[in-house]
């Protein structure tokens, strides 16, 4: 295993208590630092599953899960696994446990038994890289889903984890407010180089990720970068998930006779490609 | 409509009250009432007015706040009050026709034991209305840290109380988006006897527990991936200290049980 390997999933399954067929199935994963990989699938596909894998929440039915080289099958490492590995939730409510924003970011520090001098500065930093530090002394039921989404990160952050997992995090905010957050992320993983699981249903956060997993029946279906996943456009369609609309476009226009290459997702791309192709068609003539 | 509650009756204003540490207050707050206890006679009780009087202008509270905290009381004040006007057995006797017969003790003992009870509910809730609920878990919790030896669950109460105020606001939220839903499918929750009103409530509560629990469920989650484990090895972020101020409360309390026990031995009314 090499160094910077942060996340490593070999031949993992899991199946719960209550289920008889298994949530995921022979799931391998191995994400570096630094990398923003986003995990998309559709309702039921095991991937929120394969995040709770990921942090310890859950162990392994079979094969294994290491953290940062952490293997979490081992029960003295869970804590250990639980710092590196910060984990944001769904609900921005279900969530925040103190009654007071900067005594929630704290709460991870106090778990950990950081010592309470060590704490404010910690504390006051997270909260300023995520941008909440005028929100330190206000009651987390007076802001906006998006604001306690940061203060969510900000948590998490406090505890100078190697890895965020993102579990959905998006789902229940505005447009606004899931910008604010997917910036918020993107923002940590460029500058501080945290390594960041985007688990997500939504095909656009996906389009700007270093790499995209598909995850469908329990099973990674695809692995690649967004253009060579987004590009097949039928498989996708197979597996229920939206496809980019110019790289279904392009599939519509190569299906009526026209040449048009793989791998194209914006706009301006796709007007070159016309453009190139049109040329080439009327010089043939 | 009901965003707007404050919780407990705590009346957030800055006093040197306020800012004592909560565990002080704790402890001085039954040492008022062990003092409420040991009034035996008019000096005593008038000292005890004195007292809460000027703690309650000291903490800048209004005194009809403390007044209002007694308002729920008043009938229990009034069966305490007659019920040993005519009942205590007595030789003085003041009025005495058909079979109602009042002694001056019974008048005595009638009058201390409902001023007993006032006091006793003033001065608790001169606890409440100076003390933020959630400095007052922090105090239980540490007062109680001894009790942790014969397995109480002090830290585990104090994470309830602090996870139940947290979540007082959002499920009054909830509360209010799901009555507006069923209202606007016909539910009506305000006519009708009382009866029939309660049952109105049936749609509102099934669906609030279920959230509540899913809510529970999320929650414990998201604590666990924060390496919650309990009290142990935890350190906090808020550290309660001993000021000074907290000293010359102590020393207050000293002299003014001192004073009263003075009072019910040396002034003979």
């Amino acid at each position: 295993m090499r160094n910077d390997t942060h996340i490593l999933a070999e031949n993992v399954s899991y199946t719960y208590d209550d289920a008889a067929a298994p949530a995921l199935s022979h799931v391998n994963l191995t994400v570096r630092q630094g990398e923003f990989v986003a995990v998309l699938g559709h309702n039921g596909s095991g991937k929120s599953t394969l995040a709770k894998l990921l942090n310890a929440l859950y162990v392994p039915t079979d094969g294994c899960v290491a953290v940062c080289g952490f293997d979490t099958r081992k029960e003295e490492l869970v804590w250990e696994i639980r710092q590196r590995a910060g984990m944001i939730f769904q609900n921005p409510d279900n969530q925040i446990v103190a009654t007071i924003v900067k005594e929630d970011v704290a709460f991870g520090l106090e778990n950990l038994g950081v010592p309470t001098e060590e704490m404010i500065p910690r504390i006051e930093k997270a909260l300023s890289v995520v941008r909440m530090s005028k929100y330190a002394d206000s009651a987390p039921h007076m802001l906006s889903g998006g604001q306690k989404q940061r203060v969510a990160i900000a948590g998490i952050l406090a505890m100078e984890p190697a890895v965020i997992i993102a579990d959905e995090a998006t789902a229940m905010l505005d447009p606004s407010g899931r910008k604010e957050v997917l910036d918020t992320i993107r923002m940590l993983n460029r500058q501080k180089g945290i390594t960041v699981i985007w688990i997500t249903h939504f095909m656009e956060e996906a389009a700007d990720a270093d790499r995209v997993v598909v995850v469908s029946d329990g099973e990674v279906q695809m692995d690649g970068t967004p253009r060579e996943v987004f590009s097949q456009v039928d498989r996708m369609r197979q597996l229920h998930l939206d496809v980019p609309p110019m790289a279904a476009l392009a599939e519509e226009l190569r299906k009526a006779g026209m040449p048009i290459r793989d791998g194209i997702l914006t706009i301006e791309e796709m007007v070159q490609e016309v453009e190139k192709t049109l040329c080439q068609s009327k010089s043939a003539t | 409509m009901l965003t707007n509650i404050t919780m407990g009756q705590y009346y957030p204003v800055d006093s040197r009250v306020h800012r004592l540490d909560p565990r002080i207050k704790l402890i001085l707050t039954i040492a008022f009432i062990v003092c409420v206890f040991l009034a035996s006679n008019f000096a005593g009780y008038i000292l005890l007015s004195a007292f809460l009087f000027a703690v309650c202008r000291l903490s800048n509270v209004p005194f009809k706040m403390l007044l209002r905290g007694l308002k729920p009381l008043r009938i229990i004040l009034i069966l305490t009050f007659l019920l040993n006007l005519f009942f205590t057995p007595g030789d003085d006797v003041w009025v005495s026709f058909w079979i109602i017969r009042i002694t001056r003790e019974a008048f005595l003992q009638a009058l201390f034991y409902s001023l007993r009870l006032m006091f006793l509910v003033a001065g608790t809730s001169l606890l409440t209305l100076t003390t933020s609920p959630i400095s007052l878990a922090d105090g239980l919790e540490i007062l109680m840290g001894p009790l942790k030896k014969i397995r109480f669950p002090a830290h585990e109460l104090a994470m309830m109380m602090t996870i139940a105020l947290r979540f007082i606001p959002t499920l009054l939220d909830e509360t209010d988006k799901i009555m507006k839903a069923q209202m606007a499918r016909g539910a009506d929750f305000e006519s009708g006897n009382l009866l029939s009103r309660a049952k109105a409530m049936v749609p509102l509560l099934v669906p609030l527990f279920i959230s509540a629990f899913r809510r529970a469920g999320d929650l414990a989650m998201a604590m666990e991936s924060r390496c919650y484990h309990g009290g142990e090895g935890r350190t906090r972020l808020r550290v309660l200290k001993i000021t000074k101020n907290d000293m010359i409360a102590c020393v207050i309390m000293a002299a003014f049980i001192a004073m009263l026990i003075l009072a019910g031995r040396f002034i003979p009314f």
